[in-house]
């Protein structure tokens, strides 16, 4: 048998050789802490502290907004300074809440539990949910809702998706290999839940010193399996990782759990562990620091809210002017203009490319060849899309499956005539979704 | 630090092809059929190639010149149409003929279409159809130039292996291995050309599905045509129809022109069947012993409602299995 895969999907430079070998490095925040109300997918948090409040690490300092929404708890102590707008790594401004780091680190009292057997089913996805934990592969999507699933019967798959497929990032790689105990820690929590299901540990196979490791370490696992993927891009995304393993398809109307699946990345499993274990709600993640302008890349375990710029000069700063700075991979991060922005509860990595190919490839007429084509993993004609998207032909869009796309860059990546096609089927994508919303 | 940083939508990153390395590497793959063509034919064969690449170049410069449009000759796309129309023609073609083909793929078939990418037909098909029609005498006289390097092998009624076969003579099949027959300057060959059809699948230009559905159904067509038609099966004559012509040359280096084949994977599967049976009905049933040219622009036209009827179902909608 091959090694599993979907079909479609590229392979572009990989860059983990920057950064893969450094161990992850612990960092505390130096100045003032923004914690942006709105980390996640749902309604924003809502603030429970106000300015001049006293705070410690791991207090709740917003609230969650609704059920599908995340509270969010300050990862250092010190004092409010203010609520108010800040820029994000999306460009926009957003309501945050800024802490000054007294470097006491001053710590609430966690709960911790002995066994994992004392706790019913309810109190899991309760500690979850009070511990503020997202997607932190970078949809940051309610974790207790996803462990929520209206038919938990049904779920047969946990995935965890070590697929880590953006190219640079490495902060999956790492925690796998310095903390797998916490990675299967964390499965066997969510596999509490689910009565029927088994775990797999997805792991591309550039990562084979992962895969050997988890694979000893779930040994005597009668629940738990170890699953080698094909390195191969977009491998790590949802849809195709389930197909990959699993063998079931889903699609733009259907949740993973209408395929009897529910997946999470690393970090987010290594929160679940310490939420539900320690009591520990999540205020820290693993973010690479890298790119060929990085002096020094490095992974760290930072806390959220820490400001980018901290980052780079722990890396050593710069040794080039950077053309181009992104947050998350190269194929599905923002470019940023600028490093005075906090670090999240989904922020990946930090990424300094010296020369952008983006700018340095001009767009040519299309040609026809059919390299979007081969290289989608939703099996869409991407040049026809990206046209019906630039001519606003919604009807078309939508009859060639345009509202399919998952928006992962393959297409873009790979056309030889420079097209920005990702970019075209994603805003059009958007505005048909925005167009239902109004007639609905 | 440089605070005028670039700003754009994700993907990040870009992969290396381009439009002009591709057209460069098809290029590259036509030299074995080129160099051949040279030997077989003699300096007259280069002489018509030059002229044609030349031509096209020209037109499409001076179309993009006087229309005051990007020049983009730099693609490298009209030198390939200059190229195949040539390998299109016979060798003692007069030499304003490949001036008139060129102006005609260039100027009608592909700028006034709207260029690159927008074409219907293939410009160098078109361009020999073009004058297959007006010249039919000159671009079907195959007698071989003086000047030529190689021995030609000659077929007992002096025509080109096809036309002999389909005289009723039998040929042999492994001067059309090798090429030294008459014929078009490109197209004789077979093993020149798969060395280059080589290079375009080792390189990912192109890929079997239109070649192999082409060569196949084609293959098929001739199989029952024999135990129908002609009274059992022939191997000889089903190998020199598939090695002989301008099969080999049209099914990997015409009809997988990507500008003017279905975009729609399973609709490349049913335009190389459409093209193989095409082919087939006019080589068996034609005037002519030819009939790639006309299979595949005629299948050109084909192209969107080949499409239309392909658009493939998306991931999860209950499309077809992972491969």
């Amino acid at each position: 048998m091959g090694l599993l895969t979907f079909k479609g999907g590229i392979h572009p430079y990989d860059g983990k050789d920057l950064s893969k070998e450094k161990p992850i490095k612990k960092l505390l925040p130096k100045g003032e802490l923004v914690y942006p109300l709105s980390q996640h997918i749902g309604a924003p948090a809502n603030p429970v502290v106000q300015k001049g409040d006293h705070v410690k690490v791991g207090q709740v300092i917003a609230e969650a907004g609704g059920f599908v929404s995340a509270p969010i708890h300050a990862s250092v102590s010190g004092t409010v300074k203010g609520i108010e707008p800040r820029l994000t790594v999306t460009g926009t401004m957003a309501k945050a809440i800024i802490v000054e780091n007294d470097n006491q680190y001053e710590t609430v009292e966690y709960e911790a539990v002995d066994s994992l057997e004392s706790l019913s089913k309810e109190e899991i996805i309760k500690k979850v949910q009070a511990a503020g934990i997202v997607g932190m592969g970078g949809a940051g999507f309610p974790t207790h809702v996803k462990l929520s699933p209206r038919e938990p019967d049904k779920i047969e798959y946990i995935l965890v998706n070590g697929a880590e497929c953006e190219p640079y990032l490495t902060s999956d790689y790492r925690r796998m290999l310095e903390n797998p105990e916490w990675v299967i820690g964390g499965l066997k929590v969510i596999l509490q839940l689910f009565d029927r299901a088994k775990g797999y540990i997805c792991i591309e196979d550039n990562k084979p010193d992962c895969i050997a490791k988890m694979t000893e370490l779930t040994k005597g696992e009668s629940r738990i399996e170890v699953k080698p993927l094909k390195t191969k891009y977009p491998q790590g995304a949802e849809r195709c990782l389930i197909h990959a393993t699993t063998g079931r398809d889903v699609n733009s109307s259907m949740l993973p759990a209408d395929a009897g699946c529910i997946v999470d990345n690393i970090d987010t499993v290594v929160a679940i562990h310490h939420a539900v274990m320690w009591g520990q709600p999540l205020m820290h993640r693993v973010v690479t620091v890298t790119g060929d302008c990085v002096k020094d890349p490095r992974n760290f375990e930072i806390c959220t809210g820490t400001n980018y710029e901290e980052l780079v000069e722990e890396a050593g700063g710069l040794k080039m002017e950077p053309e181009k700075i992104i947050v998350g991979g190269p194929m599905m991060g923002n470019a940023v203009y600028g490093l005075k922005l906090p670090s999240t509860k989904t922020s990946s990595a930090l990424l300094f490319l010296s020369k952008d190919e983006v700018s340095a490839s001009p767009e040519t007429a299309c040609i026809n060849c059919g390299k979007c084509v081969t290289g989608c993993p939703a099996n869409l004609i991407p040049s026809r899309l990206a046209t019906y998207a630039e001519n606003h032909n919604e009807e078309a869009f939508v009859k060639w499956e345009g509202m399919e796309c998952v928006a992962c860059g393959c297409c873009s990546f790979s056309c030889p005539a420079k097209r920005p096609l990702t970019q075209a089927i994603k805003s059009m994508r958007a505005m048909v979704l925005a167009n239902r919303k109004k007639k609905a | 630090m440089n605070d005028m940083l670039k700003v754009s939508a994700s993907p990040h990153i870009r992969s290396k092809t381009s439009t002009d390395k591709i057209m460069m590497l098809v290029a590259i793959a036509l030299l074995p059929a080129s160099l051949f063509g040279i030997y077989n034919f003699g300096i007259r064969a280069l002489l018509v190639m030059l002229i044609s690449i030349a031509s096209c170049v020209a037109t499409e410069w001076l179309y993009e010149k006087g229309l005051h449009k990007k020049c983009t000759i730099g693609d490298f796309s009209a030198v390939v149409t200059g190229l195949l129309l040539a390998l299109n023609m016979p060798p003692t073609i007069p030499l304003w003929m490949p001036i008139i083909g060129g102006v005609f793929a260039i100027l009608i078939v592909k700028q006034l279409f709207g260029g690159l990418g927008q074409n219907i037909m293939n410009p160098a098909l078109a361009g020999r159809c073009f004058l297959m029609i007006s010249f039919a005498g000159p671009m079907t006289d195959f007698t071989v130039p003086s000047g030529a390097f190689a021995t030609v092998y000659d077929t007992v009624s002096g025509a080109t292996p096809l036309a002999a076969m389909k005289a009723g003579e039998t040929v042999e099949l492994m001067p059309l291995l090798i090429g030294n027959i008459k014929g078009t300057i490109g197209e004789t060959s077979a093993i020149a050309l798969l060395v280059g059809a080589a290079v375009l699948l080792y390189f990912k230009v192109i890929d079997m599905r239109i070649p192999g559905t082409y060569i196949g159904s084609f293959a098929v067509f001739m199989v029952l045509y024999e135990i129908f038609g002609m009274g059992g099966l022939d191997i000889n004559h089903l190998l020199c129809e598939i090695f002989g012509g301008g099969l080999i040359l049209g099914a990997f280096f015409m009809a997988t022109d990507y500008v003017t084949t279905p975009i729609t994977q399973n609709g490349q599967i049913v335009y190389g069947c459409v093209l193989g049976i095409l082919t087939g009905i006019f080589r068996m049933f034609g005037g002519s012993a030819e009939g790639v040219s006309y299979a595949i622009i005629f299948s050109n036209l084909l192209v969107p409602l080949i499409e239309r009827v392909t658009i493939p179902k998306a991931f999860g909608k209950g499309g077809a299995k992972k491969a």
